[in-house]
């Protein structure tokens, strides 16, 4: 089972909660896809149009609430957006974001760790975003995060795991639960990830945009599930050349002697 | 006669009745204070804390609240 910041989880897919075509679509999709962690954001009431509270529709009894920073460019935005998010949800999780760039939307990787440092000092279980960086991710580990969520692709491109090579080698070396996070566009992706050996995944836009939300978070849950069995199974090993799945001897006779070992 | 003051609330001005507190400015905008957290000149105020909060003329108000996002 997966266990962060002694929390345990049954579901490994993480879902953000963006992007819905409204609430209820939003509500259905999160029971489809059985997850137990979805990220929030925080935001300006927008006084001359105020959307509907989504704390309201979510529960929270069964649900674990993720804030993120996402909006803050810089160590400092994302320090303030967090202690926003704390006294406005009362939980210390963090889903820490800091993208100085709009149009890749790449995590910085010094004003992360210098905001994870800091938040940790300040009792946050930090989360963070970051680029799919072997060094980087150790480094996140030893400032104290509790999780780390290297990227596949650019946030919301559904280019699937671009990062692979990478990604694996944090696997291999982190002590912390690995989340792959941004850029899963499909189930297949999902699972690809899980047969890697991530911890979970976190999916928002491959989902809320999808022709049928819900059918759609039911395709990643059984993908994630899938792709963790495999995991936990072992895979087979990969080679350049075939090796006969059927036996090579005990072939009947001469005249079959083309079948012959 | 009542007597007013101006704030600024997200970025916008305001005019409020002097003395009114965050929980008045969230009811005069249709707002439940329950789902909100504020900012008054850089300062964190969480919504049990609104009732307490007396507005000060020249206040720069966030009002700020969970949304989707992921």
């Amino acid at each position: 089972m997966l266990t962060i910041a002694d929390t345990r989880f049954t579901s490994r897919l993480f879902v953000g909660t963006g992007k819905f075509s409204s609430s209820r679509v939003m509500q259905e999709a999160i029971e489809a896809s059985g997850s137990q962690m979805v990220t929030v954001a925080l935001r300006r009431v927008d006084l001359n149009n105020p959307q509907d509270d989504i704390m309201q529709a979510l529960d929270r009894e069964r649900i674990h609430f993720l804030p993120n920073t996402s909006g803050a460019r810089n160590a400092e935005e994302a320090i303030r957006l967090a202690r926003l998010a704390r006294a406005a949800s009362g939980t210390a999780w963090l889903k820490l974001e800091v993208t100085p760039d709009p149009r890749t939307l790449l995590p910085d990787p010094v004003d992360t760790l210098k905001a994870t440092e800091l938040l940790v000092k300040e009792g946050f279980i930090v989360l963070p975003y970051m680029n799919a960086d072997p060094i980087l991710a150790l480094r996140l580990q030893d400032a104290g995060a509790a999780a780390v969520m290297p990227l596949g692709s650019p946030i919301g491109t559904n280019q699937g795991i671009k990062t692979a090579m990478q990604v694996e080698i944090i696997i291999e070396q982190a002590r912390v639960p690995v989340v792959v996070d941004a850029g899963i566009g499909a189930p297949s992706h999902a699972a690809q990830a899980m047969e890697m050996g991530a911890d979970a995944v976190l999916v928002n836009t491959a989902i809320a945009v999808a022709g049928d939300p819900v059918r759609m978070a039911h395709a990643f849950k059984i993908a994630v599930e899938a792709g963790r069995e495999a995991f936990e199974a072992g895979l087979g090993r990969t080679s350049k050349t075939a090796s006969a799945s059927s036996p090579a001897t005990g072939m009947l006779n001469a005249n079959l002697d083309f079948i012959q070992n | 006669m009542i007597r007013t003051m101006d704030i600024i609330c997200n970025g916008e001005q305001r005019t409020v009745e002097e003395k009114s507190t965050l929980t008045d400015l969230a009811a005069s905008l249709d707002l439940d204070p329950q789902t909100l957290v504020a900012e008054i000149n850089g300062r964190i105020i969480e919504h049990n804390n609104f009732i307490n909060r007396e507005l000060r003329d020249g206040d720069r108000v966030e009002l700020i609240r969970f949304v989707g996002g992921g």
